[in-house]
């Protein structure tokens, strides 16, 4: 048989059926129910990794979600590869294909192991800070090199071919973890008729349950396990979900749940009647009151040589051989502070392998395992400690002594043990990492020798989670907790009755973090804490003595936590070093911040179904189809898609604004302005808001007049503009830019909810329900008048004046107003009206050489008038009066509308702000490059003194010439003069400060 | 995440549906053109940054629109108060004071 130290029977995996699957490209076998890590000890493979810094090699120490060194690539294709799997949580199913994710050339002889060997001295922590740290501009290369030889797995570089789902879900009572505490708590909270989730990160719910040596009502526990998970299954109001880990404790009760649906299966989802199911589910829970049922976790006990393949933690060793049947070695030592330890020696010595002894750190140990022990004539060697393993690939012996830990010195005669597996346990520790997820920081608890989780409103922790270990404790404690927590949702609990249960009684452990050794923790062999970080306990000394004080320094220095592992086997051991390097107590030191997640989650279920199309929403105006049809390029804005240009042939985007704008400026052109945003204002007082909330005048604007305004902030910045038509007294429109649109809603709304409640006005948002199509250019007044009953006559319908009236048969509000300075119409219908219309103005295409334009064309027209765009040629740091825009400021108005008082500050007040002019370049070829910086000496020295920059910059066909605005110091004074721009590429651009107003500088052209 | 009961709806909704606007009770100047440029500055710029309890202004952005106020513990994170505009907080820095010295 291939599976050396499969036990011929017992264990919870099935011989009927084998499976075969790969590691690092050689075949094994194995058994439905075993995790990659137990097949690979099955087939007595030793070296599952090599280090992270050192490159030593490394095997599996664990059997959960602690596992520091067996962290594989799964995948057999490249689209499927994963990273960061823990071998031990890995379910094995046919065809598993997995590989190290450390070790060129491979595990076994390994290069890098080499320099690992000569940089035992010479990769102490802090390293990469103190030797790569200069020059400065090598770093880049440093980092390639470093990340090369560390290596902890990689992404796929093809697409992913699975999909992911979030759900959304509440539950009266969350119950995390599915062991003794967490099936107990959720038996007695679902009965109650609580809503009820539970979830458990297991291959299979009943956590210790399926290897403990006690039992419950006379049989195996597993038994009573599988009744509770059925009885859960069968209640109406209870979630039961299997392979599913909490990685995330948020604030108040908000609980992310990664649920893994397949990955026990294949390496990608396998379909169900030919569809795809979802490989993984992030379950997003609000919990009215959270137990936490998470357990704890084996210390390992720190010793040299304690990384060696064979050094395992004692309750793993438990584990493989009752769950799985496995023995992962043939001659066994255990180093213990505990009783509950000594069940690795008996299960060991149970099937049948050799137990050399049994190291006790305490003088007298006596619970019933010691007795047991004894009984089995096992040799007890108390008081000492293994302070050494042997071996390089796999243990070969272990060297143990009486220890001092008072003086932490050895005190005895040393000796060599032959063995080839070192089991350690220093005692339990409460996993507490979701707990302090929150922000609650772990209580030291002297009496459970460990952290426990800090208090957690609607949280609370039952069974080994806050150190209660005896099984029958566990039970009474989880009822009570669950009963608790469905009372303080509004549910009566009936009770519980608890089970019998026999288990040993075990007698007190002692603190045991750091073995001493005959040398100093500086000159003994690697004592390591962190495995999968590579942090030793001399690593952390060094730390201490070079000045580092606060835990989450010495963190940082030795990277101790970091990563995938969050401290889940070390953290507890290297506080507790540093906190005797110190001279300080465990609590005075504090632990570091566990943070989420949990364990790795695979980047699909984070996403759910939130990527490509539906990554983010795009919208569309009710117009979108012509465009597409007429073969618009479109440009994002915000969210909306905008038709950009609309090229003929292989007509190019220049050529194509070109000849748009040219047809605004001696024709008419059309532009969808949909997506402009639009505020229905309502209310006797609407007129009174309007003059406090823009910087200019509102009271005399008679009903059918329309009015540009300028909006700031309090601080006196341009915040937003645009037009607001009076449709009647108390009915106001307002327009905002595109992108403003909802935060100006907000803004409206504050203003009112907050500091003027008193006024009666109302805001909506209408930007959806018009559509609005923008006749623009010498033509448009014939045009229009082909499809509307409106009075078009210029001395009955003037200049910034609205009509409502019949277009193309559909009623419609139609504004005279410009951001061309060409003669324009501003037709705005219900939305499912609008192309009705459009198509009704496009029948006269040909007659009036109308021409659709895109937004650049827009752009380009706009700034030939020097009309602004607030956001490009404003950044929040600009006024009404840097714009020059004073024409737009009610300074005299009664009430201090927002900004007002802002203006007279002696900020706003310097002559050397930046003011908006244009500009325009001496070569007129030259279109500069907007953000260019402004000089005005180019010969001057670098850095040289920059006094502004180019904020809209175009090439104007009706000008035939480039052309910009900008934002120069003190540009209003300084019409005529030169200025440069000195260019990445070497270039210098020479340009002239001029009005930015280009074209039509009287506006005669939109007033006809 | 936080929870948040939004006073006007009369519902706990999550936080996605909020917008975070600040502190509360920041109160403009009535007399804005008469205000000293110190005064005016301190309104438009200097907010408290406390441990502990933190009167705050929310609105239920893509819910109904409301602002209201926050009383929230900045370390806890739990919030401990909501009430509309223009009411005054009853859990205040001074009265959690009050109750730890009972």
């Amino acid at each position: 048989m291939s599976q050396i130290n499969r036990l011929t029977q017992g264990g919870r995996i099935d011989r009927s059926k084998t499976l075969n699957f790969s590691f690092n490209g050689t075949s094994y076998t194995g058994f439905p129910g075993d995790t990659l890590a137990s097949a690979l000890l099955a087939n007595g493979v030793d070296i599952v990794n090599r280090s992270f810094k050192y490159s030593r090699p490394r095997g599996i120490v664990a059997a959960g979600a602690e596992e520091p060194n067996a962290v594989v690539q799964l995948g057999s294709t490249e689209a499927a590869q994963v990273p960061n799997v823990r071998a031990t949580q890995q379910a094995l199913y046919q065809g598993l294909t997995a590989a190290s994710t450390n070790g060129w050339p491979n595990v076994q002889n390994d290069v890098m192991g080499l320099l690992g060997k000569l940089g035992g001295k010479m990769m102490p922590p802090g390293f990469y800070y103190k030797t790569f740290m200069t020059p400065a501009s090598m770093w880049m290369t440093y980092e390639k090199l470093i990340r090369k030889a560390a290596g902890l797995g990689r992404s796929p570089r093809e697409n992913d071919p699975d999909i992911y789902d979030h759900m959304h879900r509440h539950c009266d009572v969350l119950v995390i973890g599915a062991g003794p505490a967490g099936l107990a708590a959720a038996l007695a909270a679902g009965r109650s008729g609580a809503r009820v989730i539970i979830c458990d990160e297991q291959e299979e719910m009943g956590g210790s349950l399926l290897d403990s040596r006690d039992l419950i009502n006379g049989q195996d526990p597993a038994l009573w396990a599988a009744a509770a998970v059925a009885e859960l299954l069968a209640m109406d109001e209870v979630l039961v979900l299997p392979r599913t880990t909490a990685n995330g404790y948020h604030d108040h009760n908000f609980v992310t749940l990664h649920e893994r649906r397949t990955e026990h299966l294949a390496d990608t989802a396998p379909q169900i009647n030919g569809q795809p199911q979802a490989r993984a589910r992030m379950h997003h829970i609000r919990a009215g009151q959270v137990i936490l049922a998470t357990g704890a976790h084996d210390r390992p006990v720190v010793y040299a040589n304690n990384d060696v393949p064979g050094n395992m933690l004692a309750s793993a060793v438990s584990t493989y051989i009752r769950r799985y049947g496995v023995v992962p070695g043939n001659k066994l030592v255990l180093t213990t502070s505990n009783d509950y330890g000594y069940r690795a020696a008996l299960d060991w010595h149970e099937a049948g392998r050799e137990v050399v002894a049994i190291v006790d750190a305490r003088a007298k140990p006596d619970g019933d395992l010691v007795k047991a022990a004894r009984e089995k004539g096992i040799r007890i060697i108390t008081g000492s400690a293994v302070f050494e393993g042997k071996g390089s690939k796999r243990v070969s012996g272990a060297r143990v002594a009486r220890i001092d830990l008072d003086n932490f010195k050895l005190a005895g005669s040393v000796e060599d043990l032959v063995c080839d597996t070192i089991a350690s346990s220093g005692g339990y520790s409460p996993v507490v990492h979701l707990a302090a997820h929150t922000g609650a920081r772990p209580v030291w608890s002297d009496e459970a020798i460990g952290f426990l989780p800090g208090k957690v409103k609607g949280m609370t922790p039952v069974g080994s989670a806050r150190a209660v270990y005896s099984l029958s404790a566990v039970l009474a404690d989880a009822v009570e907790a669950g009963a608790s927590a469905a009372a303080a949702c509004g549910f009566e609990s009936g009770g519980i009755e608890l089970p019998q249960v026999q288990s040993a009684t075990e007698g007190p452990a002692c603190a045991l973090f750091q073995v001493p050794h005959e040398k100093p923790t500086m000159r003994a062999p690697k004592q390591f804490v962190d495995q999968q970080n590579d942090v030793s306990a001399a690593a952390i000394e060094l730390a201490t003595r070079e000045g580092f004080e606060s835990i989450e320094h010495v963190k940082r220095y030795t990277a101790m936590g970091f990563g995938t592992d969050q401290g889940k086997l070390g953290n507890i051991n290297g506080m507790a070093i540093a906190a005797r390097c110190l001279g300080q107590t465990i609590p005075q030191t504090g632990t570091t911040v566990f943070r989420p997640n949990y364990t790795p989650i695979t980047f699909g279920a984070i996403a759910g179904r939130h990527c490509r199309d539906l990554f983010d929403p795009e919208r569309y105006t009710a117009l979108h189809s012509w465009h597409l049809k007429r073969g618009a390029k479109f440009e994002d804005v915000g969210q909306w898609k905008r038709p950009w240009y609309f090229p003929i042939g292989n007509e190019s985007m220049h050529d194509a604004v070109a000849r748009e704008c040219l047809a605004v400026r001696e024709k008419v052109g059309i532009l969808d302005a949909s997506t402009l945003g639009k505020i229905d204002i309502q209310g006797k007082d609407a007129r009174e808001f309007l003059g406090r909330i823009y910087t200019n005048k509102w009271e005399k604007l008679g009903v059918g007049k329309a009015r540009y305004g300028l909006m700031c902030k309090d601080d006196g910045m341009v915040m937003d503009d645009g037009v607001t038509t009076c449709l009647a007294e108390d009915h106001f429109l307002m327009t905002t830019t595109t992108g403003g649109a909802a935060g100006i809603l907000e803004w409206l709304e504050l203003w009112h909810q907050t500091e003027w409640p008193e006024l009666e006005v109302y805001f909506n948002t209408v930007t959806d329900h018009w559509a609005t199509m923008t006749i623009t250019g010498p033509r448009a007044r014939d045009l229009l008048s082909e499809v509307t009953d409106i009075d078009l006559d210029k001395d009955n319908f003037k200049f910034m004046e609205c009509r409502e009236g019949q277009v193309a048969g559909v009623p419609a509000r139609v504004y005279r107003i410009s951001f061309t300075g060409e003669l324009t119409y501003e037709i705005n219908v219900q939305a499912n009206y609008a192309m009705r219309v459009w198509e009704a103005l496009f029948q006269h295409e040909a007659k009036y050489g109308l021409t659709p334009y895109g937004t650049e064309t827009m752009h380009v027209l706009r700034a030939e008038k020097g009309f602004i765009i607030v956001g490009q040629d404003t950044d929040g740091s600009v006024t009404p009066e840097d714009l020059g825009m004073q024409w737009c400021v009610g300074y005299d108005k009664p009430f201090s509308w927002i900004g007002h008082r802002a203006l007279t500050r002696p900020d706003t007040k310097r002559d050397d702000r930046k003011q908006l002019v244009g500009l325009k370049p001496v070569d007129p070829k030259v279109v500069l490059q907007e953000g260019a910086q402004i000089v005005r000496d180019p010969n001057q020295t670098i850095p040289m003194k920059m006094v502004g920059h180019v904020t809209s910059s175009y090439y104007s066909p009706v000008l035939n010439s480039g052309f910009a605005l900008a934002l120069v110091m003190g540009g209003h004074k300084r019409m005529g003069e030169k200025v440069y721009l000195p260019m990445a590429d070497g270039k210098t651009h020479e340009a002239e400060i001029v009005s930015p107003i280009f074209f039509d500088p009287k506006g005669a052209r939109q007033n006809v | 995440m936080l929870h948040i009961y939004c006073p006007y709806c009369g519902e706990h909704r999550e936080e996605s549906e909020f917008r975070p606007k600040g502190q509360a009770h920041i109160i403009r100047p009535k007399d804005p053109v008469n205000t000293s440029d110190e005064e005016w500055g301190d309104y438009l710029f200097f907010r408290e940054n406390p441990r502990g309890i933190h009167h705050e202004m929310w609105v239920h952005a893509v819910g109904c629109r409301k602002f209201f106020n926050v009383t929230r513990d900045t370390v806890s994170y739990e919030i401990l108060e909501v009430y509309k505009m223009g009411e005054q907080p009853t859990v205040t820095a001074a009265t959690q004071q009050k109750g730890g010295q009972k």
